[in-house]
């Protein structure tokens, strides 16, 4: 058994100079790995976020990220981390088709995030995709898992407001039936996307006059780890 | 003989000293992670790597780490392999990095690493704690794997996602909620003391006979 | 961003830090055998937590924004200060608190709350005022775990309890059985 040994109690230079070093190398390596998958990682999270893109925006095959600034919405390569940030979807023509806007808010057991498809010549949604939840397995998670209710989003009209109403009872064009026995995630879900329009339809631009497609640039946020 | 000591280091953290069961360290990322078996695994893992890959360098430079700052290299040491395990495992399997969450670098405040620097890997040489470090964390991977498969199948009917009851199996949603992974572990636990019991009744009826004969 | 009072009633209850997410179990049901040292230690790990949230929130939008694969031994260095310097506090304020709470203190270190904490509200993007009532909830939460928990553990030494299940067995599955009863406040604030 070999215990480090020591004769007489090292300096304080020693001391430091050890940490120091162990910092240095533990910096090295933190650096050489940060490096090496950043590409990976960027373009993981950039796919991830097309793929959800394109299913809340049916016909979309193009989109870029945009950002409310000094009065207007404007085309960002990299939004900044906190701001709040909703992407345009267009078709192989670069003709504009819809917004794909991140919402989030509490839900039954805890905050659920979600992205919707908007298309604001027709105040419709278009779309809908559970991006996180904590839910519970069996009742709550059904936002995501039953093809019923997410197929509901598929236009639904969101003037004055969406409303969830018991499951067989939808009679509006803005309604959209709750799922069993999951009342209050259905309802979280859709006052979720009431909160997220009423913020930000202010700050949408005119149908019609939506930010032009820009020249193909990778589109993710800064890989933020 | 030094192959049977090394051999021994590795059994022990598998059942005797497994660091779950038995002296019950580790459990915070433990218990959150065990919901699925595949979930288990990943975070096996990552803790194996990390185990091992500190015990390696700790045990290695032993000598030249000074005992004032010892607390502070280890977790210098820990925490530069979790931070490479957490963008690992982010880039190659960024799902179930999303599944683990947060608790990939909250394998540095698991006690069984820094205990076992502390306790074993600095004061032994590389081999002997690599080995121990292996057995360890080998022990724990067992524990988690265990832990995940029982509340995977009671409460989602399947393994590694693999569905295995058909339709209509009823799951018991709690298990893979919170309250079951405490029930689970309680539950494993009290066998293992009920193992124990039985295996110390058993040496002291040997001894008591022994004893009558003597 | 989340309001501050879901944020807190979230963090306390229906997402319970122990119960809920198994951060803290090493003091829960190491410490839990005694009433008064489970709320001494809860009332310093809240401590603990509310210098953490704040300091983290610092880190993340002046430094960390730079390198951010830095951000865990920032904040490993950051809670090991916090606890030094509380133990140091103690020690001047109160020897005899100090002694009574003897390991505990610098145990709050490995205290896999702290930094789940700090981790939980980088990933939610918590700014300055979030993060701090976070912290609150979190620590009462933490802390309510705790006592609950000592409280029980008091009651069963006055009861005939079976060898065989005694010691930590007992506690997880009290635990467990504490857990079930806190899923009961999901739903909690729900505006519907």
């Amino acid at each position: 058994m070999n215990v480090a040994k020591e004769t007489n109690s090292p300096s304080s230079l020693r001391l430091v100079l050890t940490l120091a070093i162990a910092g240095l190398v533990s910096g090295v390596a933190i650096i050489g790995i940060y490096e090496s998958t950043l590409p990976t990682i960027t373009a993981n999270k950039a796919r991830e976020l097309r793929e959800a893109v394109f299913k809340v925006l049916p016909g979309v095959s193009q989109m870029q990220a945009l950002v409310y600034r000094d009065g207007e919405l404007v085309v960002v390569d990299a939004p900044d981390k906190n701001e709040p940030v909703v992407y345009g979807g267009y078709d192989e023509r670069a003709e504009f088709v819809g917004y794909a806007m991140p919402a989030r808010g509490p839900g039954f057991q805890d905050t659920i995030a979600i992205l919707y498809g908007y298309k604001p010549g027709e105040k419709i949604v278009v779309g809908m995709e559970v991006l996180e939840s904590r839910e519970t397995p069996g009742l709550g998670d059904k936002i995501y898992k039953d093809a019923e209710f997410v197929a509901g989003f598929s236009a639904l009209s969101v003037e004055p407001e969406i409303f969830a109403v018991k499951k067989g009872t939808k009679s509006q064009p803005n309604e959209i039936d709750a799922i069993t026995g999951a009342t209050i995630s259905s309802k979280a879900v859709v006052r979720i996307i009431n909160e997220a329009h009423a913020a930000w339809s202010a700050q949408l631009p005119a149908p019609g006059s939506e930010p032009q497609l820009e020249a193909e640039e990778p589109v993710g946020t800064e890989a933020d780890q | 003989m030094k192959k049977n000591q090394t051999h021994e280091e590795f059994i022990k953290g598998l059942w005797r000293d497994n660091p779950v069961f038995v002296q019950v360290l580790g459990m915070c990322p433990m218990l959150a992670v065990t919901n699925s078996a595949i979930n288990a695994v990943a975070m096996g893992t990552a803790t194996f790597f990390v185990l091992v890959g500190s015990s390696f360098l700790v045990s290695t430079f032993r000598h030249l780490i000074p005992k004032q700052v010892r607390i502070s290299c280890f977790i210098i040491i820990i925490a530069t392999f979790v931070t490479i395990a957490d963008y690992t495992l982010l880039a190659l399997v960024p799902k179930v990095h999303k599944e683990l969450g947060a608790f990939i670098p909250l394998i540095v405040a698991n006690c069984l690493i820094l205990g076992r620097q502390e306790a074993f890997a600095s004061r032994y040489p590389t081999k002997l704690a690599v080995m121990d470090a292996m057995g360890m964390a080998s022990g724990f991977l067992l524990a988690l794997l265990s832990l995940g498969a029982v509340r995977e199948i009671l409460g989602d009917g399947a393994l590694f996602g693999v569905n295995l009851f058909g339709e209509n199996f009823e799951p018991w949603v709690i298990m893979i909620l919170p309250p079951g992974g405490f029930l689970t572990l309680g539950v494993i636990l009290l066998f293992f003391n009920w193992f124990k019991f039985k295996k110390d009744e058993f040496l002291e009826d040997v001894a008591a006979a022994e004893r009558s004969r003597g | 961003m989340d309001n501050l009072l879901w944020i807190f009633i979230s963090a306390l209850l229906v997402n319970n830090f122990v119960l809920t997410y198994f951060l803290g179990l090493c003091p829960f049901l190491g410490v839990s055998n005694s009433l008064e040292t489970s709320a001494r230690l809860g009332l310093a790990t809240t401590f603990v937590m509310l210098v953490t949230a704040v300091c983290a929130w610092l880190l993340n939008t002046y430094v960390l924004v730079h390198a951010p694969y830095l951000r865990l031994i920032c904040f490993i260095v950051v809670i090991a200060s916090t606890v030094q310097f509380i133990e140091m506090l103690i020690k001047k304020l109160s020897p005899a608190l100090f002694r009574a709470m003897g390991i505990f203190l610098p145990l709050i270190t490995t205290n896999c709350a702290i930094l789940g904490l700090a981790i939980f509200a980088t990933n939610r993007g918590y700014g300055f005022w979030q993060g701090i009532v976070y912290a609150l909830g979190a620590g009462i939460g933490f802390t309510l775990a705790l006592v609950l928990l000592a409280g029980l553990r008091e009651e069963s030494e006055l009861s005939d309890i079976p060898q065989l299940i005694k010691g930590t067995a007992m506690n997880l599955i009290i635990a467990g059985i504490l857990s079930m009863a806190f899923m009961g406040f999901a739903g909690l604030f729900s505006t519907t």
